[in-house]
């Protein structure tokens, strides 16, 4: 299992290679990636603050709590911060089981846990200024499906 | 001597993001920011806002140590 944030941009495939190397027991890896969008020329630029040590900490939080819910074998998510520009990847998330449907689920889960209450903050740039980006109520009703399981 | 971390929103609206303030608790904190910058403080008790103390979010009260880290996180989003 690994969380971890970085400044740079990375390759998504890359992580995908690293992560199915060498497992012959995983039937299934899931993965999901989030790209930056260019909300047709509004936004140029995403600039996205954690909070170093806290952040990490919440994230490896909920990840635990998915490798016991969906009796996953591994995970893997990578989380930009500072500025990323349209088209980059945001963030990968990969997931590791027996068989796949419980790879696709704890995929779902740990994006909608991300999107709504991880501990990241995030401003738009653009020609029009800039604006803090707050969770959508879509976002909020999509973390709250899985607590009702 | 208190270490208060502000993040996303709250930074860009106080114009700082670290400072030391002398406090015992988090209350006294509270008051110390808002009379020093009362928009702050109105915006620090706002709703969505938690605080973390040592990196571990408190609800309520909180008795500040010698160099506790005091964080003030508005409503997250990432992805």
């Amino acid at each position: 299992m690994s969380v971890s944030l970085t400044d740079r941009p990375f390759e998504p495939g890359a992580l995908v290679t690293a992560f199915c190397a060498g497992r012959e027991e995983t039937g299934a890896v899931a993965t999901f990636v989030g790209l930056a969008r260019a909300e047709k020329g509004r936004a140029t630029v995403l600039e996205l603050e954690a909070y170093p040590g806290f952040t990490e900490a919440a994230i490896g939080e909920i990840v635990d709590a998915a490798m016991r819910r969906f009796g996953l074998q591994d995970v893997v998510i990578v989380h930009r911060v500072g500025r990323i520009a349209p088209g980059e990847a945001i963030v990968f998330v990969a997931t590791a089981a027996g068989h796949r449907r419980e790879a696709f689920e704890a995929c779902d889960f740990l994006m909608d846990y991300l999107k709504s209450r991880a501990p990241f903050w995030k401003k738009e740039h653009g020609p029009g200024g800039v604006r803090w980006i707050e969770p959508t109520d879509r976002d909020r009703t999509d973390a709250t499906r899985w607590d009702q399981e | 001597m208190a270490r208060v971390l502000l993040f996303g929103r709250l930074a860009d609206q106080a114009g700082w993001r670290d400072r030391r303030i002398e406090a015992d608790d988090l209350a006294g904190l509270r008051a110390a920011l808002a009379a020093a910058d009362p928009e702050l403080g109105e915006a620090l008790a706002g709703p969505g806002v938690q605080v973390a103390v040592d990196k571990v979010l408190v609800r309520g009260e909180a008795v500040l140590t010698a160099g506790a880290e005091v964080a003030f996180l508005p409503p997250m989003s990432g992805g």
